[in-house]
């Protein structure tokens, strides 16, 4: 009896302990603190805090873009026009503000277009219209892009308010403004994802989305949220890189749905879905930023930049697929 | 009640197109019974079921449930009278736990700030530990995801699943047909069991061996029509095979 029950409880120790071996958040932690204690070792520049906070005030967009992303991926879908609809959403605010309305309703209009677009793409992808996700989002990927370029005629927006620059710019208690962003809203994230009951049912449409419909889950709302949500937080990402910038271009955020794919895959989520989580895409987020801040220090090129990432990206899958086997 | 169905067809029939998929079928359940229906490939069997679950809806025919006329729109009326389809495959969501699993759908919430519904995972976990063991299953670790889980072992937390909760009808369908022998004997097992908890079981298998195990009484359907029905007590698998194939073979040979 008294063995059995030590067997036990060795049983789940060997069991917590593999759970975390087995999760890929920890991979991507590993991966993040192998990085940073090389570039500390070869520049003594990179493990300042101003120069941390520098790293978290850089990634601020791509990472809050990546909340609405990791959504997605959790579904099992992809969006591929966050970097299109932040564009949109920073453009129609800066153009509002510019031509007298209020800072707070432009913000507010903005992030309702954000939210629109994610919206439309949600109708297309989870309705009985049913399309694939990928076409839907590479169709308003061009329609959200396009819309910018129209209003703007191709231009920069220039003279946003000086208060607007504030929010990118702005500390409190000597934290940056945009870190407090990022951190709030991954906390909702995380608590709504891992807590809830709708944040459950993200997971479930990703892992077996017919099992998911039998138990009378109705998998068109989910999906559409996550859409919506992506519409969301993309619009935010476009708030805080115009404020950054003091000034909106229209083909502000290209790329960005690549650079917000790689956070959450480096994060562990997977894109056949029902994995994921925002710890893990803010991780991966966090070791993008630190990969090019680093080499920055280093003097690396910018191209060079490119490659390195790209090879974090294939390590990362590659070792998780291998420890699946 | 008491000569009581908990469930009863009357002269069921659906077509798809000019392709007759069932006529006239008529059947019952009592409560507390585990009928098998036995059928070759195309006789009809998965129509049924879904007639049954609410999928497809009939062109002919009534549907009683506790002597009262239904009609089964959808899956998830067929819920709400009591009655639960355990699929293949359909059944589990490989990402999310055992506990979690058990739930999907109906999870036990508590709402904060009027803003979400927050789960009660703990409670949650301990009503699953609770419901598995009274129906005897075991499990280990009601935290392990359901990926990590063997067949039998998936199958057994499936049919756990559907009978969770006011279930008054099962319906497995093929519960047993990708497990090995040990697991198998697991899974009818609890099909056992469910008779002591109250439960009907309408069972769908290609193995006349595990339906003459578990089944009080068999319904054979050929061709879209019922050809037979016996209390296995008064069958044997001969005369199952026979009305299977029509006669056409030789029992002996068909049957394992």
């Amino acid at each position: 009896m008294k063995d059995n029950n030590s067997r036990e409880n060795s049983n789940v120790m060997k069991n917590v302990f593999s759970r975390i071996r087995e999760s890929n958040v920890f991979l991507a932690l590993i991966g993040l603190l192998l990085i940073s204690l090389s570039l500390s070792i070869m520049s003594p520049h990179f493990m300042t805090v101003s120069n941390i906070l520098n790293v978290l005030r850089q990634i601020s967009t791509i990472a809050v873009v990546s909340i609405g992303m990791t959504y997605v991926i959790i579904t099992g879908g992809i969006d591929l026009s966050v970097g299109s609809v932040l564009a949109l959403s920073a453009v129609v605010s800066a153009y509002l503000m510019t031509h007298g309305t209020n800072m707070y309703i432009a913000i507010i209009i903005g992030m309702i277009i954000g939210l629109l677009c994610g919206f439309l793409n949600g109708i297309f992808i989870a309705t009985r219209i049913n399309m694939p996700p990928f076409i839907v989002t590479l169709a308003m990927m061009g329609i959200a892009r396009g819309f910018s370029l129209v209003i703007t005629d191709g231009k920069p927006i220039y003279g946003l308010p000086k208060q607007f620059g504030y929010i990118a710019g702005g500390y409190v208690f000597g934290i940056p403004i945009p870190v407090i962003i990022i951190i709030l809203l991954y906390i909702i994230g995380y608590v709504h994802l891992s807590f809830t009951r709708t944040g459950v049912y993200y997971y479930a449409v990703g892992g077996n989305q017919e099992a998911t419909r039998v138990a009378g889950v109705d998998i068109r709302r989910v999906k559409l949220n996550a859409y919506a949500i992506s519409g969301l937080t993309a619009s935010i990402g476009g708030i805080i890189l115009s404020s950054r910038l003091v000034s909106v271009e229209p083909l502000s955020g290209t790329g960005y749905e690549l650079d917000a794919l790689a956070a959450a895959v480096i994060g562990g989520a997977s894109l056949s879905g029902g994995e994921g989580s925002l710890i893990g895409t803010l991780i991966g987020a966090i070791v993008m930023g630190v990969l090019r801040n680093g080499l920055n220090l280093l003097n690396v090129s910018a191209y060079w930049q490119q490659v390195a990432v790209g090879v974090v990206i294939l390590v990362v899958v590659l070792t998780k697929s291998l420890r699946k086997k | 009640m008491d000569n009581g169905y908990i469930f009863r067809l009357e002269g069921i029939s659906k077509s798809f197109g000019g392709v007759k998929a069932l006529q006239n079928i008529n059947l019952e359940i009592k409560p507390n019974e585990v009928l098998a229906i036995v059928g070759d490939n195309g006789a009809g069997k998965s129509t049924l079921v879904k007639i049954i679950s609410g999928a497809i809806i009939p062109d002919k025919g009534k549907i009683y449930f506790k002597e009262k006329e239904v009609l089964i729109n959808n899956p998830r009326e067929a819920a709400l009278l009591g009655i639960q389809i355990c699929y293949q495959d359909l059944a589990l969501v490989d990402c999310l736990d055992v506990a979690t699993n058990i739930f999907l759908g109906r999870e036990i919430c508590r709402r904060i700030f009027g803003l979400a519904d927050f789960l009660l995972l703990k409670r949650m976990r301990e009503e699953s530990i609770k419901h598995l063991k009274s129906l005897g299953v075991e499990i280990q670790n009601v935290k392990e995801k359901v990926k990590n889980l063997s067949g039998g072992q998936r199958q057994v937390i499936a049919i756990s699943r559907a009978v969770y909760w006011g279930t008054k009808l099962v319906i497995l369908d093929e519960p047993t047909a990708a497990l090995g022998v040990r697991e198998s004997k697991k899974v009818n097992e609890l099909i056992k069991s469910l008779k002591q908890n109250n439960i009907s079981v309408i069972i769908i298998s290609h193995n006349l061996q595990h339906v003459f195990y578990v089944a009080d009484r068999v319904i054979v359907l050929r061709h879209g029509e019922k050809v037979g029905e016996r209390k296995i007590r008064e069958t044997d698998g001969d005369e199952i095979v026979k009305m299977i194939t029509g006669s056409e073979f030789n029992g002996q040979e068909l049957a394992y």
